[in-house]
């Protein structure tokens, strides 16, 4: 299986029975692959006219009650950000998937890349938070795709699966998980009398049940600054309120929603702090470390956003070196990684931005080479 | 018979409203209102879609559900929640800044797509909120706010615009012809398929006041004096019709909306 | 990284439209289906049609930890410009099946040349090359059994193209016996 078809099998798995898009390489497998399953469960594939359109028809639909999704790559990605935000603002349960590929602009539209990792974080206007996963396999993409979607219906956010243009096109075997052998969470619905239903009222959870429209509930959703009843509501403490907790009700689950796993860190002299398809280049070059008796371990960011800092903290104290090897020019993961651990470690970092991979080979020589 | 006051979906102690005296706005939502009364709409089945602008905080007088988006793309989120959920009636309300100059190409892909929507667009001819700058409507060499020596381009016919690109219904209307215009909302609303209700409206604080109309109510009978029924519009010769703005139900035709068509693919599907 | 001897990696290159991203699918499914671990990987340009396309195929019989190519067991080269990008390896014992009717002839050690293309054509389908190609791979390899990849195209093709790819695998097959 492909990962992009994992993507769309994952998002099926997980409920999601609307998808709206627009095609972009190296996303566009994920479309076909809804267009020819989503009818037959009679779910709603839609081709739109742009990314800034499929978006809202996602927020839309998820309004409706529909757990839905869309897929692009970074050019269509920035054109999602403006909508995505009102994802945020008006806390609709929706996944973005990026499939991430070589920029700047149109760049190299087949190459890979993890060049987004800042465009996914702070892409939109106005301070938020954002959950952002990255698998590195076949298999994660559809075990992870399940879980962007647990996580959107579970904090009522918009969650980003951002894998890069080799693991979105790579072929695996992978098992595919039975029905119930995942774990499928939907969005709480309220309960109470219809008359008092007020969409922002957040339980002790710090997240608010959410009606469909067409339901007995009646409901105001808004891009703009707005009171628990979603009507506009322009008042400095109001605002205030409202920002925090969008930002609170993802800090105070940080540690359910940052997923990572280490291969090898416990006794490693050497981190490797790796995302995506990276993450097997590191995991190579870690064994071929420790056959030259370099004791290397690999920490795979399951989830970038929110940044696992104290995971990086935790092991790469623990480290006489960290190495991130990362498929863009700026080191975005090196910088999270360099704000988690402070100043004086040792951290080398492992870039190419020419749309080719890292090699287990460019990982060993920044690793093994002059200290 | 008392006649449907549309009040039932006003938000309670909402009034008075926030839009200038001489404002279409409201005309048009008391037509809209009254339309749903006339056709039992209920709130829990109707979903009010808007954008950015004056006209796009109509939302915030109204009950029934309601989705307040971002600038032009109130028509992307309203195709989203009819596809998933036919059953619903869902209402996009937008300026011509939001239906036609930023959101145009959202226009012609719900036009062409031809989704069981209603887009009431009212037309002020310029952004009003933002203070009055030169929109896609706004007529050639006419003033606004960013046009200070007249608009060198030519404006969008949004009626026209929604035949060519395949909308099964279009009308016009103007604030002056309030009880026409409730019943073009009502044809607009029960017609299956993409329908467009244009409001001409009056912007005496911006539009008016750039163009020798500076009293409140000098913009209202600029239109009222334009106005002309369609059947009476069609009769003119081509020569006197420049300066009329033909009013009425200029577009009216079935061809199949997107959730019939989306029936038969799912059928095809099923079947496979 | 070591080699071990159930590890095998192998690179099909040539050029957009020759189909070799096809190949190196069937040939990994039918790497699963006797029971091994897969990754395919690719490598194309904005066309469909020209412009240097390969397919990378990895099976093990362990997990797959590096996903790309590192030392090929055996190169596929359907042109002369994806012949010249991998020439070097021959020299490092890999050996390399060409296409003797789109790539100018080597004599150098380890390069194969077999007319593919021509081969394709006289059977009535150039488009086929990619199919025919597979079929040579496989005999010269041993990666995967015959019957294994007839399963997989009866499986991928419908109607007339099934008995049409399963002549052109078995032409390709028959090719290592000259």
């Amino acid at each position: 299986m492909q990962g992009n078809h994992a993507i769309a099998e994952g998002a099926i798995y997980a409920g999601a029975r609307f998808y709206a898009g627009y095609p972009i390489t190296p996303s566009s497998e994920i479309a076909e692959e809804c267009s020819r399953k989503l009818p037959k469960l009679g779910g709603v594939y839609i081709q739109m006219e742009d990314e800034i359109a499929s978006i809202a028809a996602v927020i839309g639909a998820s309004l409706a009650g529909a757990k839905s999704f869309t897929a692009t790559s970074g050019p269509g990605f920035s054109l999602m950000q403006e909508n995505l935000g009102l994802a945020v603002m008006g806390e609709v349960p929706c996944v973005v998937v990026d499939v991430q590929r070589a920029g700047p602009s149109t760049g190299l539209a087949t190459r890979p890349a993890q060049s987004d990792i800042m465009q996914i974080r702070w892409g939109r206007h106005g301070d938020q938070s954002v959950i952002a996963l990255c698998p590195s396999s076949v298999k994660e993409c559809f075990t992870l795709t399940v879980t962007a979607f647990n996580f959107a219906e579970r904090y009522r956010v918009p969650v980003v699966l951002m894998p890069d243009e080799i693991v979105g096109h790579m072929r695996e075997n992978v098992e595919v998980p039975a029905p119930g052998e995942l774990e499928v969470v939907d969005r709480k619905r309220p309960a109470g009398p219809p008359a008092d239903y007020k969409p922002f009222k957040a339980d002790e959870d710090g997240v608010a049940p959410l009606a469909a429209y067409g339901g007995e509930y009646v409901f105001h959703v808004s891009s703009s600054m707005h009171g628990l009843d979603g009507y506009s509501n322009n008042d400095p403490a109001n605002a205030a309120w409202r920002v925090k907790q969008l930002h609170e009700k993802i800090d105070r689950h940080r540690d359910e929603i940052v997923l990572t796993k280490r291969f090898g860190t416990d006794d490693a002299d050497v981190l490797l702090v790796t995302l995506g398809a990276t993450t097997r280049s590191g995991r190579a070059a870690a064994i071929e470390a420790r056959r030259q008796g370099v004791k290397a371990g690999v920490l795979q960011l399951q989830t970038v956003w929110p940044f696992p800092d104290r995971e990086v903290a935790e092991l790469g104290r623990r480290a006489k070196m960290i190495v991130v090897p990362e498929m863009n020019y700026s080191g975005q993961i090196a910088g999270e990684v360099r704000k988690a651990v402070g100043p004086d470690v040792d951290l080398r970092q492992v870039n190419r931005y020419n749309g080719t991979i890292i090699t287990p080979q460019d990982i060993l020589a920044v690793m093994l080479g002059a200290k | 018979m008392s006649h449907a006051t549309g009040t039932k979906y006003l938000k309670g102690g909402i009034l008075p409203h926030m839009w200038c005296s001489g404002c279409g706005i409201g005309i048009m939502l008391g037509a809209l209102l009254r339309a749903f009364e006339e056709l039992d709409y209920t709130t829990t089945d109707t979903v009010v879609v808007t954008g950015i602008g004056c006209t796009g905080k109509a939302d915030d007088y109204m009950i029934t559900n309601a989705l307040h988006t971002t600038h032009g793309r109130a028509l992307a989120y309203a195709t989203g929640i009819k596809a998933y959920n036919p059953r619903l009636n869902v209402v996009a309300i937008m300026g011509d800044g939001d239906g036609v100059t930023i959101g145009g190409n959202h226009f012609i892909h719900a036009c062409r797509r031809n989704i069981d929507l209603t887009a009431v667009i009212l037309n002020n001819l310029n952004f009003g909120m933002t203070g009055g700058q030169v929109s896609g409507t706004t007529p050639p060499q006419r003033y606004t706010s960013t046009t200070a020596y007249g608009n060198p381009e030519r404006d969008f016919d949004i009626c026209a615009l929604a035949e060519a690109a395949g909308a099964n219904y279009a009308a016009r209307c103007t604030p002056y012809h309030g009880w026409e215009m409730k019943e073009n909302m009502k044809e607009a609303l029960t017609k299956k398929g993409f329908s467009v209700v244009e409001v001409v409206s009056p912007c005496p604080t911006h539009f008016g006041r750039h163009n020798e109309m500076k009293e409140t109510p000098d913009m209202l009978h600029w239109l009222r004096d334009r106005a002309i029924s369609i059947e009476d519009y069609r009769r003119l010769p081509e020569a006197e019709r420049t300066e009329r703005l033909a009013i009425g139900t200029l577009v009216s035709r079935d061809f199949p909306d997107f959730n019939t068509q989306y029936e038969l693919v799912k059928a095809r599907a099923q079947k496979g | 990284m070591t080699t071990r001897s159930d590890h095998f990696e192998v690179i099909l290159a040539g050029t957009g439209g020759q189909g070799l991203i096809l190949s190196g699918i069937l040939l990994a499914e039918a790497a699963i289906l006797e029971g091994k671990n897969v990754v395919q990987t690719q490598s194309y340009g904005i066309a469909s049609r020209g412009g240097l396309s390969l397919a990378e195929v990895i099976i093990d019989t362990e997990e797959i930890i590096f996903q790309q190519v590192q030392r090929p067991d055996c190169i596929l080269a359907l042109t002369e410009e994806a012949t010249r990008k991998y020439e070097g390896w021959a020299a490092k014992g890999v050996p390399i099946l060409y296409d003797s009717t789109l790539a100018n002839a080597r004599t150098a050690p380890n390069f194969t040349g077999y007319a593919f293309t021509q081969t394709a054509s006289d059977l009535g389908n150039e488009m086929s090359v990619n199919i025919l190609a597979l079929g040579t791979v496989a005999a010269k390899t041993g990666v995967v059994r015959m019957e294994t990849l007839e399963q997989m195209i009866r499986k991928r093709f419908k109607g007339t193209a099934v008995e049409m790819n399963l002549k052109v695998l078995a032409a390709g097959r028959d090719l290592t016996a000259r």
